[in-house]
């Protein structure tokens, strides 16, 4: 694999050389701090069940857990729970609760809690689910006070992942009110938030796995993308996260900039209910004409991971790479949109939400190369308000260049959208062979079998060309070469508590 | 030659602005015509390439030519405000001339809108307009457009306010020239240079309109470029590659220095 994954892989090494060796008997560091930037207030709600921003769930991470949580591999380890198993029928989960583990108020979490907690979260207590999958549990039952079974409708192989979100966090029954005072069990507990300027956290040191190293994380709201660099280089943050190569390139010496991926796939998504996104030829043709590449160079220096179909590296055993599907080839762009019957090219719009600089970047080069197959594509900014209604609710547009991301570490989570029926399908794809695999997967329950189909799946997207597909954006993290011990997920994820003071 | 040096001492801006606005049209035209470069072709190779023999400003972020996209930017930016106050100069001398001639209740009416539409700061007022027509070269120009008549319309109207009972218009009353021959063939070319100097300063409040909506991402939209849109990718790049920013910045900076020493003498020669 390519120098970037190694770089995360040895930033988990040194994790967890430094948790085995280091930090004095597992002692954290004493009345330590680190500022962290992030772009955006935590306005939607601070209840875990009701957050639905990114970027305030990636934060929210820290402060909740819930029966299992996923680790920097993608696997999923016991968090709240301590061991689950299921029925051969697969229609009962029964999750068995950990000791020791405390609130952040200091009692301890009960099977009540995770009762409440659970039937909350999939709104069976009113109120709406954001899970969409928690619609098939049927009930909570406590069947002794250290046991929760979770009974389905129908079997969920990609249950446990949804378990794992930080939408289903487990939190205390007794509190009327979590979105202003969070109360979690993750390893930092929330102190205070002061609106559009910062959100405070400290060590929690009950915790019931390895702590934290630092004690006081504040998170400081740098909604200007320009100020990002002058705040770091002033020294008012230590760490930011999900910077470009062009704001990296601009940092002092005193940082250290790591690279890992955005866990998305960025491609030009085409409405393929338009024409002529409707004949196959011309999707292929598109898919030639444009080259990886070249956006790679010209917008990120090279860095990135071009891929092929709608699924990224970070899925490892689902993920095939496809990238080499259309090599770049103008010749036979132009002999397929010949035999497409547009023989001197066409026009279209591609769409791009203006708050997104690197899609406005890669738009630009895309069209740029599109030129040379005399197929003429016309750049249209619209707010992110807009691009919501317009293209991705509306489905009104031709074609549009945006990052796609999993809401949970499921392939389903990126593969559901192409079936003709999906309330989600933007794209308006529509394939018989692909809605037939798709089926499939509702037969069998062998992991095996479904690995398969998902790989099926792939291919079947990259061999129609369904969209345009570039790469899976590179992330530069700025972080302050007073820490060490930043960590990567495949998930839209911060991890504060791996973290650490380095050593001198 | 004796009566220039005294002209120029008489009146230096209206030399300066005039000199200023000429090497900054022909650099841009000469960039736009003669330039080898496409100003949207890309090149991973020329990435910020330096000044050289080549590229005689070096190259942008996508590797495209510095020179001919600021002159085709430049073009952009001036073909906007030529058009916008094109367009609104003539709505403005119409709505100026009727009320200021006839005025009355309509004068009154016309003239509260006016005021009120004054109110606003008008990248404000184009900031409505644009979200409810979107955004692209042309409609910054109608929406500035219409932004900018309120100003011109005002101007006019004090002039015809001012001519309407002068001796020149009675007497071509008595000869029996119509309304419209004795506005339009007879007051306006005696309103013309306070017009006109109105006209060079509202051009550079259009050129920095333009220039300010391109910068928010709601003008020009890319790859085309245009002064402002230019500025503001250049911003991401401020501490790596300054002169980006700095080239694109002098150059509006230029434009609107010219102009305003233009307006500026007009003024004083009328």
């Amino acid at each position: 694999m390519s120098r970037k994954r190694l770089t995360a892989v040895l930033c988990a090494a040194m994790t967890a050389a430094a948790a085995l060796t280091g930090c004095s008997g597992g002692k954290p560091d004493a009345s330590s701090k680190i500022v962290v930037g992030i772009p955006q207030d935590l306005e939607d709600s601070l209840d875990p069940h009701e957050a639905v921003a990114a970027g305030t769930k990636e934060i929210l991470f820290n402060i909740y857990e819930g029966l299992l949580k996923p680790d920097e591999t993608g696997e999923l380890i016991p968090a709240v729970a301590k061991e689950y198993s299921v029925s051969d029928d697969g229609l009962t989960y029964s999750f068995i609760l950990r000791d020791a583990v405390k609130f952040h108020n200091g009692n301890p979490v009960t099977a009540e809690d995770v009762k409440y907690s659970i039937e909350k979260s999939a709104g069976m207590t009113g109120g709406q689910s954001l899970i969409s999958a928690f619609s098939n549990i049927k009930e909570v039952n406590i069947r002794d006070d250290r046991t929760v079974d979770i009974i389905l409708n129908e079997p969920d192989i990609d249950f446990p992942a949804y378990i794992a979100t930080v939408n289903a966090a487990v939190i205390p029954k007794d509190n009327d009110n979590p979105s202003a005072s969070p109360v979690g069990t993750g390893p930092y507990m929330y102190v205070s938030r002061s609106p559009q300027e910062n959100i405070v956290l400290r060590r929690f040191d009950e915790y019931w796995g390895d702590p934290a190293y630092i004690e006081n994380v504040t998170l400081k709201i740098i909604p200007s993308a320009d100020s990002i660099v002058m705040n770091l280089n002033g020294g008012s943050v230590d760490m930011f996260a999900r910077l470009t190569s062009t704001q990296t390139q601009q940092l002092s010496e005193d940082f250290n900039v790591l690279e890992g991926e955005m866990n998305l796939v960025q491609a030009v998504y085409l409405n393929h209910a338009v024409e002529p996104f409707d004949n196959v030829d011309v999707c292929r043709a598109l898919s030639y004409a444009v080259d990886v590449d070249n956006i790679l160079e010209l917008t990120s220096d090279g860095k990135g991971f071009p891929v092929g179909s709608s699924m990224f590296p970070a899925f490892r055993k689902y993920y095939v790479d496809l990238s080499d599907s259309y090599p770049t080839d103008p010749d036979k762009a132009r002999e397929l949109l010949a035999q497409a019957g547009y023989p001197d090219g066409f026009s279209f719009s591609i769409t791009v939400p203006s708050n997104y600089q690197p899609h406005i970047e890669a738009a630009q080069v895309v069209a740029e190369q599109l030129k040379k197959v005399g197929v003429n594509a016309e750049i249209k900014l619209v707010e992110w308000n807009t691009w919501l209604s317009d293209v991705y609710s509306g489905r009104d547009y031709e074609a549009t260049l945006i990052g796609v991301d999993a809401s949970s570490l499921t392939a389903t989570a990126m593969l559901d959208r192409f079936r003709s029926d999906a309330s989600n399908n933007f794209t308006n794809y529509s394939n018989k062979d692909y809605d037939e695999l798709y089926s499939k997967l509702y037969l069998t329950s062998s992991e095996e079998e479904r690995t398969e189909i998902y790989m099926e799946l792939q291919k079947n997207l990259a061999d129609n060309a369904a969209n345009i597909y570039i790469q899976d954006m590179a992330e530069f993290v700025a972080l302050s070469d007073k820490y060490e011990g930043y960590v990567f997920y495949p998930l839209y994820v911060q991890d504060f508590a791996k973290i650490r003071l380095k050593d001198n | 030659m004796k009566g220039l040096k005294y002209k120029i001492r008489n009146n230096p801006e209206l030399y300066a602005g005039a000199l200023i606005s000429a090497i900054m049209l022909l650099i841009i035209i000469s960039g736009t015509i003669f330039s080898p470069y496409d100003p949207n072709a890309m090149s991973a190779s020329d990435k910020f390439a330096a000044p050289s023999m080549a590229h005689p400003l070096g190259c942008d972020n996508f590797g495209r030519d510095l020179f001919a996209r600021l002159s085709i930017g430049g073009a952009t930016t001036l073909l906007v405000a030529t058009l916008t106050i094109l367009m609104s100069l003539t709505l403005g001398i119409i709505i100026g001339a009727f009320t200021g001639y006839y005025g009355g209740v309509v004068d009154e009416i016309l003239m509260r809108f006016n005021d009120a539409v004054l109110a606003f700061p008008s990248i404000l007022l184009a900031l409505v307009f644009i979200s409810q027509f979107g955004s692209g070269t042309w409609k910054v120009i109608i929406s500035l457009g219409i932004v900018f008549v309120p100003s011109f319309a005002r101007i006019v109207r004090g002039e015809f306010l001012r001519c309407r009972n002068l001796d020149y218009v009675r007497s071509a009353r008595l000869m029996g020239a119509g309304d419209i021959r004795i506005m339009f063939v007879h007051i306006l070319p005696n309103t013309l240079p306070v017009v006109l100097s109105s006209a060079v300063i509202g051009f550079n409040n259009a050129v920095l309109a333009e220039a300010s909506m391109s910068f928010l991402g709601i003008g020009v939209q890319p790859p085309a470029s245009s002064l402002g849109r230019m500025l503001s990718d250049a911003q991401a790049f401020l501490f790596s590659e300054p002169s980006y920013a700095i080239y694109t910045g002098s150059m509006i900076a230029l434009l609107i220095l010219g102009f305003s020493l233009l307006g500026d003498g007009l003024k004083k020669n009328a």
